[in-house]
């Protein structure tokens, strides 16, 4: 915690904030010095203890970054199956905005928005984030404007970086009847770094916000990424995980549903393997009438990695006819490997239909056996079997060209 | 007067007191106090000794606050923690030399101990605010080797077995309430079933809290040797009072191999008036261990009482092949809180465990079903299966449903499911239109929807748990 101070002191000399912002800054790094980082005592951190996963793989951790070096981009990073809007950030740093000429006008990108929040939350890494950002980024989609191209938010963090803490703080604003597509795109080639994300998204009337989040590239980072959703009338939500690539990553996602008839959607994907240990956590507030949540998430786990859902659902007493509902299932490929979750209910209304349902367990050998019995070896059995649990989760997508890419990127076929 | 308190009585059936002299330690916590307790009871030394370690780490730890419903603090220092009635100072031989004011108070709780030893064949154990009453069908059981009589009694005629066994699922380094009832115990009912022994008659325990300003803390311990049986039935009832009174008790059934056995609690505490005033703050500390092979421990309970019920009845599977088995319904109304439910912690190979929870919430009630299902690594082949349906009447109260699962282990399987929903309007018009009215309607459906709990009583147990049901959800719908 040293570190951070010292670190703190010369993020602020080598800045020009308001006076407004010094404070708020302050604010929070004091909130984060008092608290530090979450540890298993913390309800909502008692399968990730990031405290210790920090000690233990980093060490010490630094928080100063120097802004000089620009290392340009691999154009080998850069997805070429799919026309895209780009957005790369190297080291949290903005180094590449190209947007389509159509998207251009319609699309508004703030690179030195000031970093305050009205709200504030219970959360150190957010804390953390707010201190060391000096300056956020802010995506406005224009009124009635839907999104050609998706927009990919390339995260980078190149080879020479380690033992850093990157933090990186985007506001999304969508007007009304709007939408956006939006990919993250984890390419790290850095390694022991600690990776904190956080976004806010504000949905106005009608628009629809697609988010999918990629994290399929090996590496040995520590990352967490916020979403912060509020969501007005008639918005949808969709949000898209698959987990795969960093050693440790947990994602929350908050997601207030404010207006009528709104609904959120939250899909996942575990694939893990090689000690990895991943979390999902989501919460779902049902503030109003008629609005409708769905939650699946499936893991298939090998080779002593582990995997968490802590998913909630809260109704509040004005929210009748709320819809939610929750599904996690994990395959436990061998015997080193663990699933935990916590699909809570926090339920004050009457009028409403919420279930959950979680199953963990091994590969079907019946399954195994009857596909055996046709010809398939075991490898090709337990394969098939794999891929088809999982694309469930994928068929979710509702966009289709990004269904079909993130087909294509997890190595599945176009027919499953 | 007297018609305003029968008025009230209608609310809660048992909430009158008997005027009884009692016989109590003096007010606070200390090591006087159990060291009195211990002395009134003729303990030995190492029980003592053991009184006094749990009662240092109650000092040094804290009550846990993780839970939902939050209760006021309690002055450990204001409260009796030795109440017994004065006519008990030498035990009685027989029911003949008790209390009549007891029998009678027994008698208006439908617990009649001398005819029921007639009529309908269940041993029971009264245990009035903290000390043991009367024990009934002694020969018979006697006959078969069975142990079943007040803890008290078996320290002083069986210390073997209390030794062996007490502490040893509750440990005294477990958490504040447990800690805080070894050092302080005063009675409770101990069962011990021989090896190849199938006990003939189910055992029952009473338990009623009269004076004020008491908390009642019993301790429980049912061990089942090798290859035997019990069926074991637990009731509480508690005079109405405006303060709050705590129950703290410690229940640990040990199952050796091929050994069973099943606990069925009806808790009916007085929950406190229409307004949430006073009520039983019921923090009980249940745990069971299946310890040989092929042993089985199932518990079904029926939650209609106390203002704060805040328990989680546990199997740990230890065995390989044995079997823990959850049932329980509860239900709040007014301003009740409850938060329970159960632990199942899976150790052996092929275990397995079953948990079906149906909550009730009305009024301004709030209802948690908390969980955990553990597999650990070394235990393959186990399975889980866990049902959680909740009911809500009304949108000033609430249901809650926070499950842990934990799978260690990739041969075994664990599902779960957990729905909330509310009583349709078309059920209930459907039962109106064929006649009955909305509150027989709503008792109907309630009723329907406990069936698969209500199925796992003992028959004597069942009709009361429905009449229970029907009454405790009274006025909460209209």
């Amino acid at each position: 915690m040293e570190n951070f101070k010292i670190d703190f002191e010369k993020t602020l000399k080598g800045s020009n904030l308001s006076e407004k912002e010094t404070t708020f800054k302050n604010f929070n790094a004091k909130e984060f010095l008092n608290q530090g980082f979450p540890n298993r005592k913390h309800e909502d951190w008692k399968f990730f203890d990031i405290n210790q996963i920090i000690n233990k793989e980093i060490g010490e951790l630094k928080f100063y970054s120097e802004q000089s070096e620009k290392s340009g981009i691999d154009k080998d990073i850069l997805l070429n199956q799919i026309e895209h809007n780009k957005l790369v950030f190297i080291n949290g740093q903005l180094e590449k905005i190209d947007f389509n000429p159509e998207d251009k006008n319609k699309i508004e990108f703030l690179d030195n928005q000031n970093n305050l929040d009205e709200q504030l939350v219970e959360n150190s890494l957010i804390n953390l984030n707010n201190a060391l950002t000096n300056k956020s980024y802010k995506l406005l989609i224009k009124k009635n404007y839907q999104i050609k191209n998706p927009l990919i938010i390339y995260h980078v963090s190149n080879n020479k970086t380690t033992s850093q803490n990157i933090n990186l703080k985007i506001n999304f604003e969508l007007e009304e009847n709007s939408s956006l597509k939006l990919i993250d795109l984890v390419k790290d080639k850095s390694s022991k770094n600690f990776i904190n994300i956080f976004y806010n998204f504000s949905l106005e009337k009608n628009s629809i916000l697609k988010n999918y989040k990629i994290d399929q590239i090996e590496n040995d980072n520590i990352r967490y990424m916020f979403n912060n959703i509020k969501q007005s009338s008639n918005s949808v939500s969709e949000t898209f995980y698959l987990s795969q690539g960093s050693t440790f990553s947990k994602n929350e996602i908050s997601c207030d549903l404010k207006g009528e008839h709104s609904s959120a959607f939250v899909n996942g994907i575990f694939s893990l393997n090689k000690n990895k240990h991943h979390e999902i956590k989501a919460k779902i507030n049902h503030l109003v009438e008629n609005t409708k949540s769905y939650q699946l998430v499936k893991s298939v786990l090998e080779n002593k990695s582990r995997s968490v859902y802590q998913g909630k659902i809260y109704v509040d007493s004005k929210a009748q006819k709320t819809d939610g509902y929750q599904l996690s299932k994990a395959i436990l490929v061998d015997e080193t490997t663990e699933f935990n979750a916590k699909p809570e209910l926090e339920i004050y209304a009457d009028d409403v239909k919420c279930s959950h349902g979680s199953a963990s367990g091994s590969l079907d050998e019946d399954s195994i056996f009857y596909l055996m019995s046709r010809g398939l070896s075991y490898k090709e059995a337990r394969k098939l079997l794999i891929n088809g649990f999982l694309v469930e989760v994928i068929n979710q997508i509702t966009d289709e060209p990004i269904k079909k890419l993130i087909k294509n990127l997890y190595g599945l076929k176009n027919e499953y | 007067m007297r018609e305003k308190e029968l008025e009230k009585l209608k609310d809660y059936k048992y909430g009158f007191s008997t005027d009884i002299e009692n016989f109590k330690a003096p007010k606070g916590l200390n090591e006087d106090v159990i060291k009195f307790i211990s002395n009134i009871k003729k303990e030995p030394k190492w029980l003592l000794d053991w009184r006094l370690k749990a009662y240092n780490r109650v000092k040094v730890l804290k009550e846990p606050n993780w839970q939902k419903p939050k209760y006021p603090k309690i002055d450990y220092q204001d409260l009796y923690y030795y109440s017994a009635p004065k006519s008990f100072k030498e035990k009685p031989k027989s029911l003949d030399e008790l209390d009549p004011k007891l029998i009678e108070t027994y008698n208006k709780l439908g617990i009649p101990l001398n005819e029921q030893k007639r009529l309908n064949g269940i041993a029971v154990d009264a245990v009035f605010d903290s000390v043991s009453v009367a024990t009934t069908f002694k020969d018979t059981l006697t006959e078969k080797g069975i142990i079943f009589c007040s803890i008290s009694e078996a320290i002083q005629k069986h210390p073997d077995l209390v030794k062996k066994y007490l502490g040893s699922v509750i440990p005294i380094t477990d958490h504040y309430f447990a800690t805080l009832n070894s050092a302080v115990f005063t009675d409770g009912s101990f069962v011990y079933i021989p090896p190849g022994v199938r006990c003939p008659m189910e055992l029952s325990t009473y338990f009623r809290i009269n004076a004020s300003d008491t908390g009642q803390f019993e301790r429980t311990l049912i061990i089942a040797d090798k290859g035997s049986y019990v069926s074991y039935l637990e009731g509480c009832t508690a005079p109405m009072r405006d303060e709050n009174q705590l129950h703290a008790a410690n229940v640990e059934l040990i199952a050796l191999d091929d050994a069973e056995i099943k606990y069925s609690t009806v808790q009916n505490w007085y929950p406190g008036d229409k307004d949430g005033k006073g009520g039983i703050y019921n923090f009980v500390t249940k745990r069971g261990l299946c310890k040989g092979k092929n042993s089985k421990i199932s518990w079904t309970q029926v939650e209609t009482g106390s203002a704060i019920t805040w328990k989680y009845p546990s199997c740990i599977l230890q065995g390989d092949n044995s079997v823990g088995e959850f049932y329980s319904i509860a239900i709040t109304n007014n301003h009740q809180k409850a938060d329970t439910g159960t632990k199942m912690i899976h150790l052996g190979k092929n275990t397995k465990s079953k948990i079906i929870s149906k909550g009730i919430s009305a009024g301004f009630s709030d209802m948690t079903y908390r969980g955990l299902v553990d597999i650990s690594p070394k235990s393959s082949n186990s399975s889980n299966y866990t049902q959680c349906d909740s009911l809500l009447m009304g949108n000033k109260c609430g249901a809650h449903t926070i499950p842990y699962i934990k799978n260690k282990n990739a041969n075994s399987n664990i599902a779960h499911e957990a729905t909330t929903s509310k009583i349709s309007d078309e059920q209930l018009h459907y039962c109106q239109q064929r006649g009955l009215n909305s509150e027989e309607a709503v008792s109907l459906i309630v009723n329907g929807f406990c069936k698969e709990v209500l199925q796992q009583l003992p028959m004597e147990f069942a009709v009361e748990a429905q009449k229970l049901v029907g009454i405790s959800l009274e006025g909460s719908v209209g």
